[in-house]
């Protein structure tokens, strides 16, 4: 389906997408504020992105350093060309370690990947242990935000998936009783699982270690309580040297939420005496978007989700609407090159305004994308373009009698015409709008008049 | 071809302008060190506290089961530790020594010799965290010029208690981890 008819279906709740729109601006608010407090923001943001610049030129001679400092530090590198075999990887382990029931923190590599369907068809229990994630895992759903995971679910929604898998009080939706009964749910999770999986926000070539940013800590809980720790990375993910990490973590955080930093910040080096770190390199398409000069800057992503926040489609759709791993804008360039056919509505869902670039902190010139992939979505599928207003609006302009003519005519039509009419399901720009009152001269007469 | 040897020369396959590292300027801090950790901390959901105070706390017994890894409150250690960290599930609290802290942010950094187990700042029900006021930075870069290629096998950097608004965005300290931390300037 595509993405006009998917937000349709989010904006049937009135009131609940209203919420979302103002929660999400609320977000981006706080994001304005905190990075109004760092007198050199601008600098950092530039910074970034001559350091991904950098580490796209140099990808390959990256990823070998990492691989040789990891191995030294006695970590297992693995390398995986597509999800398949990045699936098939993770469940190699879990069989040898005979391992039925794994704990994850958040990674929107292994949701790419589809990992937990791949392995709970395997045998494999996972539980998603990030708070967010957890929800929509219960509701068999998906995260509709990478950040935010559960941002398009009310408290009332919560209460009602809890009260039938934790059994808590019916109609108790405090924030705070229902967190406090997740919390002994995967407490218990967490002491009894083998292998737990993490995904990585940034690997550093220089030192052969991984980075991982979380609010809640269950990556860790997870991590140092389990035999092996396996974490999944998307090549892009690599930065050269440690020093790096003060331009990034300064960024990360302030752009996806407007604190100052995650509460935890870990830097897995090596394994404790006696377990066993894994790390699984994955490519799923990216080198194939390297390849793609106007669309290589989208691999400088470092998963924040301030464009998400910021964009007016995004906050009035839902992450749904995308039907994509990653949506809002960012997504939109993203999954285009990973299934151009299923992705093709998705460039659309834009007004370009340009705010996703305006706030992203590596400067990747999301809204220029976007426009480039139109380019080649309607070169690539002529029949997008040639609907048939467009093919009697081509008509009309051609024209100059026709557009005067109809011009005239519409004035008219619709002073008189019904709204029945105006707001049909025929006029796109009547859904979910007013039009604007009508002028009632056209700009050509009123010059005629006055500029004589 | 192994798929490394085959991701490796689709990246190769790729003509790339060379593109330079940009060399990352010194970014001073501006504003006292102290008062600033202070307020990041407080932001960030956890305190500061005094040794008094925390001295107090500890003898009003609130605290069932405590580890003390500074010798200044030892007396207190009421729990054996042993290699296994799912001993430490009901854990009460636990008093630890910081590295050094961060202005900007209210970061503390930690490495494996300050932790010993590594799950012990986020399995202990209540964490303090106790940090000389000389070793403060001023932001992130200093931070990491501090820290160097020294070597730990596990790093972290904690600014806070563990938290989640994953509900309708209302803050809830204590998901998973510490639900509170406590640092303590000596």
């Amino acid at each position: 389906m595509s993405h006009p008819i998917q937000a349709a279906e989010f904006l049937q709740d009135q009131a609940k997408s209203k919420w979302h729109d103002e929660t999400l601006w609320f977000v981006r608010d706080k994001r304005d504020k905190i990075s109004k407090s760092v007198p050199e923001w601008e600098n950092l943001r530039d910074l970034a992105s001559q350091i991904k610049d950098n580490v796209l030129a140099n990808l390959g001679s990256y990823l070998e350093e990492f691989e040789k400092n990891a191995k030294a530090n006695n970590i297992h590198v693995h390398w995986a060309k597509d999800s398949e075999e990045h699936n098939r990887i993770v469940l190699g382990i879990l069989k040898e370690k005979r391992c039925k029931a794994i704990v994850k923190s958040k990674s929107i590599l292994t949701e790419e990947c589809h990992l937990n369907p791949y392995l709970e068809k395997n045998g494999i229990e996972v539980v998603d242990t990030d708070l967010g994630e957890r929800i929509v895992q219960f509701l068999n759903q998906a995260p509709s935000h990478i950040v935010l995971p559960a941002i398009h679910l009310k408290k009332r929604d919560i209460s009602e998936i809890f009260h039938e898998k934790l059994h808590t009080e019916k109609g108790n939706e405090d924030p705070d009783y229902l967190t406090h009964a997740a919390r002994i749910h995967l407490r218990e999770k967490f002491l009894s699982a083998k292998v737990a999986i993490t995904g990585v926000n940034f690997g550093v070539a220089e030192t052969g270690e991984f980075v991982v940013c979380t609010n809640e800590g269950n990556a860790d809980m997870g991590v140092h309580l389990a035999d092996v720790h396996i974490a999944c990375m998307g090549i892009e993910k690599i930065i050269p040297k440690r020093a790096h990490l003060g331009v990034f973590l300064r960024l990360l955080a302030r752009s996806a939420t407007g604190q100052s930093v995650t509460n935890y910040t870990s830097h897995f080096r090596s394994p404790s005496p006696g377990k066993e770190i894994h790390i699984v390199l994955v490519d799923n398409g990216r080198t194939a978007q390297l390849a793609r000069p106007k669309f290589k800057n989208s691999l400088k992503c470092i998963r924040c989700g301030a464009c998400m926040n910021t964009c007016p489609i995004y906050r009035r759709s839902g992450g749904f609407s995308y039907e994509s791993t990653v949506p809002g804008p960012i997504g939109s360039i993203l999954s285009p090159g990973i299934d151009l056919q299923k992705h093709s509505s998705l460039p659309f869902a834009s007004t370009l305004c340009g705010s996703c670039t305006d706030v992203c902190p590596v400067k990747i010139n999301i809204h220029e994308q976007l426009y480039e992939w139109r380019q080649e979505i309607t070169k690539a599928q002529p029949d997008r373009a040639k609907s048939l207003a467009m093919k009697i609006a081509n008509g009309v302009f051609a024209v100059p009698f026709a557009y005067n003519l109809s011009g005239n005519m519409m004035r008219g039509a619709l002073k008189i015409l019904p709204d029945s009419i105006t707001y049909s399901g025929l006029n796109t720009w009547g859904k979910q709008r007013d039009l604007p009152e009508l002028p009632k001269e056209s700009f050509k007469d009123w010059y005629k008049k006055n500029r004589k | 071809m192994s798929s490394r040897d085959l991701i490796l020369s689709k990246i190769k396959a790729v003509p790339l302008a060379a593109k330079k590292l940009p060399i990352i300027p010194e970014f001073e801090f501006e504003g006292d060190l102290k008062a600033r950790f202070i307020a990041s901390i407080q932001a960030n959901k956890g305190e500061v506290i005094s040794k008094a105070d925390l001295l107090g706390l500890l003898a009003s017994g609130v605290f069932e089961k405590v580890y003390s890894r500074i010798e200044d409150f030892s007396s207190f250690t009421n729990i054996r530790i042993t290699e296994d960290a799912h001993q430490l599930n009901d854990l009460n609290l636990a008093i630890i020594r910081g590295q050094f802290g961060v202005a900007e942010n209210g970061a503390i950094w930690l490495e494996d010799q300050d932790m010993g187990l590594r799950a012990l700042p986020f399995i202990t029900e209540h964490l303090v965290i106790v940090l000389d006021s000389a070793n403060l930075v001023g932001n992130m870069h200093q931070a990491y010029d501090m820290i160097g290629l020294q070597e730990s096998g596990f790093g972290l950097f904690l600014a806070g208690p563990s938290k989640t608004a994953d509900i309708e965005q209302s803050l809830v300290i204590g998901a998973h981890g510490a639900k509170s931390l406590r640092v303590v300037f000596m």
